[in-house]
């Protein structure tokens, strides 16, 4: 599988190699190899169970790998936890959106950027000027964000009375609040109805086009299909193919994981 | 902090230092001195619990250590008090620290668990180290609290020094709420793992808060020391952990306005039952139990949604009847 | 006395407390099985199994043996009435608050037998005299004798419910997975229930057969509790052969820190442990089987 010309950059911003993570007896993934160039989207498509998640959760250092390794922009990423994985710019939505519901859309956006700002105990506890006007900072790129994404009249509202669509959003709005240069999406329509995936896949087109690299994690083949630039097929935690959209969709072996053969 | 609280905080430190004009009883301005102190732990406590969401059945054990160090220093060795206060709080904050970070790994009711433990040696040590404490007889002659050449020696001046010191801390920490560090431990309180993934170093944040948290515990405790004159292990059993508790369940965990409500409610109400004494420990219980099986929000937020549900009806209704007039 | 035989000797009382410290440590493991908390009130179970065997045999004068079952039983309807109670209508399901409430239940209980009993301390008359045996060199209390031969038909009589009948078989279902018992059609809420009872059940027996050696008093609760869930953690929580390890275990340590090192500060060591085994243990319970699908 040779990667086409048509994509961008030749630098590796995400590589995964010989990656394997077991739960309880049962491998989740088996020696996962791949890796990913930057400014495209790449999803990863399997029938259920074959890994999709689980990968995203190594990733982002929820679940630490058994054996293998993982590399971001050449960094070992593996061992990392959670919050430094963060800070090195790779963030995600889940999912089932998990939002902070005991804040206002508003500052769960403004915990996004929590990585990228300073202030302390004793900024908190003081509130001198420089912690003042970082929080002005923030609550400012905060609610031009939310304009992004259209949630601007709802900063105020409380998460759990956003709608399904509104919510997936905010959660993308949080993730991007970071700055990061990879984008984790997990199942980002699931749940929702034609109008809103067709608005969210839009959302996720125009990311792109500011140059987003993201990694889709997705079931909703038509949407795969029109906004990936590159397809990683996972079964039982292996790769079984990977290569561009139209490629795959004629692969025999992909076509036989999904019919289950 | 929003305008809200800001004029709230003023209304409270108004009606707090016009009281002692109105009230001409000692004994009442002591129990209000008490509960000055209260609340500085349940703040404390508050913001462990409430907004980084652990717990912590054992800061009974702080509060005495704060009080135990302040009193042994500065009466069996002569050293001067305001510094020994703050050296007892270091002290405090480092033991916090040592076993906080294995602590707070542990989840829900481990944690309670050893919290509790961490207090019965604690209250063990207290009793048993006595040639150093007093024991179980308790430690007397502590100096009192003065600054250079004065001396608070009178419950009301001790109020105001108390009180002052009770709303300095409400203040600070309702700034520490509604800041970049605040809104990182609502987001670990509430959802773990999504704040870890957005960048938030929640193990670090949740020592960092039980030391603060115990740090306020012994400043209290210091204070008290100093006020009572006098201490002894009984002061600060789990007992009084579960009390300090209590306060913030009855307030509402995450309102630090409930838990200053809460931790004065529940100072005074043991000493209204005075001629019941007897029945102390019974009637906590079982406030504790009813709190928590119908009102486990806490007892305020429940009045409160009670109050706001009825509003909303009688509002929907007279809608309905100006439609009606109108259709007429 | 030769430093062995007086190790020896520890060992043997050890063994004595270490058994009720056993029959309070499967109370624990019993409904947290069940029901995921930790039951506060437990210790409160094993005081009220002295106090009402000494109301019943003492002050009501009843013979031994009905006094005995009807202090069982007494104290497994109050296990009842906390189950029932409390915690069945308590509006939150959330562990935490269902342990607090357990934790508010066993103020309330130790504030009423305050009331009720007094504050000063009781005890019982041993089962079959006071004069100590001699058991290869050591003396060893008639008592000791009991607790060590009731608490193993305890153990026994337990072992064989749980193995060989259904309802036995049902509650290791639901201490397996809930939801799969659930769907097996397995009375989940009867079973909770039963774990309650039981565990007072339990408390009372152990209160019963200590309180002759240690005596008792409306305040003994706490202390009991929080050693016995030492032992639970101890033994490797949840499971009823680590419980009665952790007990024994728990027992023989603290024998032998009172004699060989101070007695004063005994109770202090089983929190030591406690905090020990919660620090350095957890990789069973918070390790790999704690990871949450996100």
């Amino acid at each position: 599988m040779m990667r086409g010309a048509a994509l961008q950059g030749d630098q590796k911003i995400l590589e995964t190699r010989g990656l394997t993570l077991r739960f309880g007896g049962v491998e989740a993934l088996n020696g996962l190899s791949f890796f990913i160039t930057p400014h495209q989207i790449a999803s990863i498509i399997g029938p259920n169970g074959a890994g999709k998640t689980t990968l995203l959760n190594a990733i982002t250092g929820v679940y630490p790998p058994h054996t293998g390794e993982i590399f971001f922009r050449g960094t070992l990423i593996s061992r990392l936890k959670p919050f430094q994985i963060a800070a090195l710019g790779i963030n995600r939505t889940f999912q089932q959106a998990q939002l902070f519901s005991n804040m206002s859309v508003l500052e769960n956006v403004m915990v996004g950027m929590h990585p990228r700002t300073e202030a302390g105990f004793l900024g908190g506890v003081f509130h001198p000027p420089g912690e003042r006007k970082e929080e002005k900072k923030i609550r400012e790129k905060a609610e031009s964000l939310l304009d992004l994404f259209g949630l601007l009249p709802k900063a105020d509202w409380m998460p759990g009375h956003l709608s399904i669509a509104e919510q997936k959003r905010l959660e993308i709005s949080r993730a991007m609040a970071n700055e990061p240069e990879l984008l984790l999406l997990d199942e980002p329509v699931a749940g929702l109805n034609i109008r809103e995936t067709e608005a969210l896949g839009d959302l996720i087109i125009r990311l792109k086009e500011r140059g987003q690299t993201i990694i889709l994690v997705e079931h909703n083949m038509h949407l795969v299909m029109e906004v990936s630039d590159w397809l990683i097929v996972l079964h039982h935690g292996s790769k079984i193919g990977e290569g561009r959209p139209e490629e795959m969709q004629k692969d025999s072996r992909v076509v036989e994981a999904y019919l289950g053969t | 902090m929003g305008k809200k609280n800001k004029i709230y905080l003023l209304i409270y430190a108004l009606a707090i230092f016009t009281l002692p004009a109105i009230l001409q009883n000692n004994y009442h301005l002591m129990v209000l001195n008490i509960a000055a102190l209260n609340i500085v732990v349940v703040i404390g406590l508050n913001l462990l619990m409430g907004y980084a969401g652990q717990i912590s059945l054992g800061h009974a054990a702080f509060f005495g250590l704060g009080a135990y160090l302040s009193a042994i220093f500065t009466t069996t060795y002569g050293f001067p008090l305001w510094p020994t206060m703050i050296m007892a709080m270091v002290f405090t904050g480092i033991i916090a620290n040592a076993i906080g970070i294995p602590t707070l790994k542990l989840e829900g009711h481990y944690l309670v668990m050893a919290t509790l433990g961490f207090n019965v040696i604690v209250y063990i040590v207290m009793v048993q180290l006595d040639a150093v404490t007093g024991g179980p007889s308790g430690f007397a002659g502590i100096p009192r609290l003065q600054i250079g050449n004065f001396a608070f020696d009178s419950d009301r001046r001790v109020y105001y020094l108390l009180w002052a010191v009770s709303i300095v801390v409400l203040f600070l920490s309702l700034n520490l709420i509604h800041s970049r560090v605040g809104r990182a431990m609502a987001a670990l309180s509430h959802n773990e793992i999504a704040a870890k993934c957005a960048g938030v170093d929640t193990e670090s944040y949740k020592v960092k808060i039980f030391v603060i948290s115990a740090v306020l515990a012994s400043l209290a405790g210091s204070l008290y020391a100093h006020y009572i004159t006098f201490i002894s292990p009984g002061t600060f059993s789990f007992f009084y952990s579960i009390q300090v508790v209590t306060m913030i369940l009855v307030g509402g965990m995450g309102s630090l306005w409930g838990s200053a409500f809460g931790a004065i409610l529940l100072t005074i109400l043991p000493e209204v039952l005075h001629a019941v004494k007897e029945y102390n420990v019974l009637i906590y219980g079982l406030i504790l139990m009813v709190v928590l099986v119908f009102f486990p929000r806490g007892l305020f937020p429940g009045i409160a949604e009670a109050f706001g549900k009825r509003r909303r009806e009688v509002l929907s209704d007279s809608r309905k009847q100006l439609a009606l007039e109108k259709r007429a | 006395m030769t430093l062995s035989l007086q190790i020896f000797q520890f060992i043997l009382s050890g063994l004595t407390n270490g058994s009720t410290y056993a029959l309070i440590a499967i109370g624990f493991s019993l409904i947290h099985n069940a029901t995921g908390i930790v039951n506060f009130a437990q210790g409160e179970f094993v005081m009220l199994g002295g106090m009402f065997m000494i109301t019943y045999y003492t002050l009501l004068n009843l013979p031994m043996l009905p006094a005995f079952f009807l202090t069982v039983l007494s104290v497994a309807a109050i296990g009842l009435l906390l189950e029932r109670g409390p915690i069945r209508r308590a509006k939150s399901k959330e562990i935490l608050i269902l342990v607090m409430i357990t934790i508010g239940a066993s103020i309330f209980i130790k504030g009423l037998s305050m009331i009720l009993w007094g504050k000063n301390p009781m005890t019982l008359p041993p089962f079959s005299g006071e004069a100590p045996l001699v058991f290869l060199g050591a003396a060893v209390m008639p008592q000791s004798i009991w607790i060590f031969a009731i608490t193993v038909s305890v153990v026994a009589a337990l072992n064989y419910f749980f193995k060989a009948t259904m309802t036995g078989k049902a509650m290791r279902a639901v201490a397996a997975s809930r939801r799969s018992a659930m769907l097996t059609g397995i009375p989940v809420d009867r079973m909770i229930l039963l774990s309650f009872t039981f565990s007072a059940a339990l408390g009372a027996v152990a209160g019963i057969i200590l309180t002759p050696i240690t005596t008792t008093s409306y305040d003994v609760g706490v202390m009991l509790g929080l050693k016995g869930f030492s032992a639970a953690i101890l033994g490797g929580y949840g499971s009823m052969p680590g419980a009665v390890f952790g007990g024994l275990l728990l027992g023989i340590l603290e024998s032998l820190a009172a004699g060989l090192i101070s007695s004063e500060y005994k109770d202090a060591l089983a929190f030591l442990i406690l905090l020990t085994a919660l620090f350095f243990r957890p990789s069973g319970i918070l390790g790999r089987g704690r990871l949450r699908r996100v």
